[in-house]
């Protein structure tokens, strides 16, 4: 069976979350605690959403200095795959694992709703089980998730086809519409929509079930060295 | 040698900062009119041991490109001074 990690940082507040929509599909999740210099051998990372560390400083700034976030970046390094959804895509890009930046959303307000996400593209191991143009519906809920990055960032993201969801109606101002991206390796994923909460249609959506089904595909034990 | 620091972190130039906008759109209210481009930033202050001026410098903007800053969307200033010795 595919276990899954999720980290819990102080101040996580999705994790038990990301668990159920794990075990609704079938895998195996375990919560490791980021006082952890381990991922105790699980087959793939989700680094759920919160408020790590009370976001103090910025959103992920404290977090990255966490013991697991070793164990993380080698695992990353290594090709295991990392999913980081929401304060867990704030928590990847100050790692450096993927890049550009999270800031205040266009406007002045905090979202949460939920919105329709394009799929863009599919060599990576969130979306490689759906298919380009396919429209998700997913709920956000964030204050920092405008998506930017340097202007040679975006050129290379484009180019090496790396933005993996667009905003059909992009509610927070992200460069290029961006909902969602993946690393170069296209192992460590982060977007700021949650999947885990699109994962029941008596909750609004399955839709995000079909995302972390991917990831379980990708992540089944042979399918890293 | 010891010095004093302050680093102040800005937002860049054109990132958005609503709560610069919600106190500009605020200070009307108390009589404040003609008030334009609010911006609020963080202010970090300490003391670092050194053995010069040239080594303080090194290490503050290290720490601010490393972590205190995140260089995306936010700039950095720092004023640093020389504690005067004690006695």
């Amino acid at each position: 069976m595919t276990t899954v990690g999720v980290v819990l940082f102080p101040g996580s507040n999705c994790e038990q979350d990301v668990v159920e929509a794990i075990r609704a599909l079938g895998g195996a999740a375990e919560i490791l605690w980021h006082g952890d210099a381990t991922i105790a051998g699980v087959d793939a990372v989700i680094v759920p959403g919160g408020f790590a560390y009370g976001d103090y400083l910025r959103p992920g700034a404290i977090a990255r200095f966490s013991p697991v976030m070793g164990a993380i970046t080698e695992f990353a390094r290594i090709g295991g795959p990392v999913l980081g959804i929401c304060n867990g895509f704030q928590i990847l890009t100050e790692a450096g694992l993927l890049p550009g930046a999270l800031q205040k959303n266009r406007g002045l307000k905090f979202l949460c709703s939920t919105v329709q996400l394009r799929v863009e593209a599919l060599t990576n191991t969130l979306t490689s089980g759906l298919r380009v143009g396919d429209i998700l519906r997913v709920p956000i809920n964030h204050f920092e998730g405008n998506y930017t990055c340097a202007a040679d960032t975006l050129a290379e993201l484009r180019s090496e086809d790396r933005i993996i969801l667009r905003y059909v109606d992009n509610p927070n101002g992200s460069v290029d519409d961006i909902a969602g991206i993946c690393s170069a390796g296209r192992n460590v994923v982060g977007l700021m929509p949650h999947p885990e909460r699109a994962a029941n249609e008596l909750l609004g959506s399955a839709d995000g079930l079909s995302m972390l089904r991917a990831l379980l595909a990708t992540a089944a034990p042979a399918a890293i060295v | 040698m010891w010095f004093e620091v302050e680093v102040e972190v800005r937002l860049r130039e054109g990132v958005a900062d609503p709560q610069g906008q919600t106190i500009e759109a605020s200070l009307p209210h108390l009589g404040f009119v003609g008030v334009r481009g609010v911006r609020v930033g963080k202010s970090i202050r300490f003391s670092i041991e050194a053995a010069d001026a040239g080594a303080a410098r090194t290490a503050v903007d290290d720490m601010c490109a490393r972590f205190l800053a995140n260089p995306v969307i936010e700039d950095s200033a720092a004023v640093i001074i020389e504690r005067p010795a004690v006695g």
